[in-house]
């Protein structure tokens, strides 16, 4: 007989990786329902082509580089990828910027980089800004909420929609945009930007139906379901809270200073935390536990930064919202960060 | 070694396996701004291909007049001198390839892939080998950008040789293809950094390429090459 003698950790928590992938796509439903509540059934139809494409293009290229196909698909981070891709994009872009999306995310900034564990920036993410910058007309055609229609969507007409670019009834994406009087009506987020260059103040804009009662129609649910979906992640302990809490801290601090400020040029904390991709991001992107820093103070710093770069673009830059840039960025300077931000190690004194 | 084997020796390294865009990474600045399309693409690399000749040859010309200690600035003074003429040429003769190229003509006295020769195989070498090396090493400068232009433009815009009457004369607009149409654009493949993801690919291509050589090279030799080993055990 012989003592094996195991070397720490100790204590095993079998297939970490599926389970954590498994809740955070649970964590995706309660904003997944509002989307398809206020804004129709495309968003179910993007996400079914992202996470397809997603996978298709997952299994094609393990095929290619010899890996264990089962292993690797079965632990839903493709399936992640891809879902995080379909809720991030236009509900009424068509099918094929979907499907460049997912196989950029997929194969270039996950399989070239390695893999899952070795890339660099967050695919969904990485994918988006390739689109957007590729495609601006097709990545702002947001749909409005339903009860602004002029006409109703009914779920084959958003399917006709998004693969041949008409409706059943042959309307364009761009007149189903149309309001009454024949303006596209725009993302909140968006409104509010060009009001304040034409010289409105934020009060003025917000009298606009867009905003709803609140801050934003439909979109400050969306942001309500993802909170939620958060808050159920950081209680099953699939997620620092330590990233969201100082991203939304970041940007309450940055929106808050400048509100002060000028108020009439300036957005309300609440309306900068629930529109655009502000929850998304702050639960479900910035968390990536690959592309985020890993000390501590290194994730503050980075969910700080990420707050404020998301608030000068919003704010100063030429596009609404910022989510993706910011979160490529702040993956850029990961390294950097976890270079300056080294946890003591036991037994050692600082600066030996 | 003979002189045969020299040029073909020098026609390798340029074009393959010391290719200045692929492996030395010299002349990024150019070869990302401007290889939009094609026709730019052939346009730049013909500038340069022409200046690295005639810099290479007089720099070898004058390789024993010239002290070590300021061969640098003369150097730069001769490349500036020939990027000058050929950016006189094109003002008269390509005029619109001269607008579409804009400042990245004049810079190409900064291309250290220039200097780089001039420094590294001109100075040390006679005037005949010393052009050849240049024109090598031009020619494989340009297949990189021709390679670059043709995957973003084919990918940007649909097309190849669009806008070639700019370079070639009247005629050449009929050289323009339509390789495929879309109702939009991939912006990406024109902007910056859609060149750096085509130039990665293309580094990764040839690295790929290489790997293959080598691992057939060694196949061949293993089986060609049996020898007899000996095991001596009391040794």
């Amino acid at each position: 007989m012989s003592f094996w003698i195991a070397s720490s950790p100790h204590n095993h928590i079998q297939g970490a990786t599926p389970k954590i992938m498994r809740l955070v796509i649970l964590a995706t439903l309660p904003a997944i329902i509002a989307q398809c509540y206020f804004f129709g059934w495309g968003n179910l139809i993007q996400i079914a082509i992202a996470v397809s494409v997603a996978l298709l293009s997952e299994m094609v290229f393990l095929a290619i580089r010899d890996k264990n196909i089962k292993a690797q698909i079965t632990d839903g981070s493709a399936i992640l990828t891809g879902l995080l891709l379909g809720l991030s994009v236009p509900s009424m872009a068509p099918w094929w910027i979907t499907v460049i999306g997912s196989i950029f995310a997929i194969c270039v900034v996950k399989q070239l980089y390695g893999g899952l564990g070795f890339n660099l920036f967050n695919p969904a993410m990485a994918a988006y800004v390739l689109l957007l910058v590729s495609f601006p007309l097709q990545m702002t055609s947001w749909q409005p909420a339903n009860e602004l229609l002029t006409q109703s969507l009914s779920f084959l007409d958003h399917l006709w929609l998004v693969f041949t670019g008409f409706t059943g009834d042959g309307y364009s994406a761009e007149q189903i945009r149309m309001n009454i009087d024949g303006i596209t009506m725009a993302t909140p987020l968006d409104t509010l930007k060009t009001d304040l260059t034409l010289g409105l103040t934020v009060f003025e804009s917000f009298e606009k139906p867009v905003f709803g009662d609140f801050i934003g129609l439909g979109w400050e649910w969306v942001n309500v379901g993802f909170l939620l979906g958060g808050l159920f992640l950081i209680y099953k302990k699939a997620i620092d809270w330590v990233i969201p809490a100082s991203f939304l801290f970041g940007l309450f601090f940055f929106s808050f200073m400048s509100y002060s400020i000028s108020p009439d040029s300036s957005a309300s904390t609440l309306f900068h935390w629930l529109s655009g991709g502000t929850m998304l991001a702050a639960f479900f992107i910035l968390t990536d536990p690959v592309s985020a820093a890993t000390s501590r103070k290194g994730r503050i710093f980075f969910a700080l930064m990420a707050a404020l770069i998301v608030f000068l673009i919003r704010k100063f830059g030429g596009y609404p919202d910022a989510i993706a840039f910011s979160v490529l960025l702040c993956n850029m300077s990961v390294p950097l960060i976890d270079q300056y931000t080294r946890p003591r190690t036991y037994g050692h004194q600082r600066g030996e | 070694m003979t002189e045969r084997n020299e040029y073909k020796e020098l026609t390798w390294q340029g074009l393959w396996k010391n290719n200045p865009g692929l492996v030395q990474l010299l002349g990024l600045c150019p070869l990302l701004a401007v290889t939009t399309t094609l026709t730019n693409a052939l346009g730049l690399g013909v500038a340069t291909l022409l200046v690295l000749v005639c810099s290479n040859a007089t720099v070898s010309l004058i390789r024993h007049l010239v002290p070590k200690e300021v061969r640098i600035p003369i150097f730069v003074l001769i490349i500036a001198a020939f990027v000058t003429c050929v950016q006189l040429i094109m003002n008269a003769y390509t005029f619109g390839l001269y607008q579409s190229l804009g400042i990245f003509l004049p810079l190409i006295v900064t291309n250290c892939a220039i200097i780089g020769r001039a420094e590294a195989y001109a100075s040390k070498n006679p005037i005949k080998q010393a052009s050849f090396d240049g024109f090598m090493m031009g020619l494989g400068f340009m297949l990189v950008l021709a390679a670059l232009g043709a995957i973003r433009e084919i990918l940007g815009q649909g097309t190849l040789f669009d806008g070639a009457d700019l370079l070639l004369g009247d005629w050449a607009s009929v050289l323009r293809i339509e390789v495929f149409h879309f109702d939009s654009k991939f912006l990406l493949a024109i902007l910056p950094p859609g060149a750096f993801i085509a130039m990665g690919f293309l580094i990764a291509a040839k690295n790929a390429i290489d790997a293959k050589l080598e691992k057939k090279q060694a196949k061949q030799t293993e089986t060609k090459t049996i020898e007899r080993v000996r095991v001596n055990f009391d040794a």
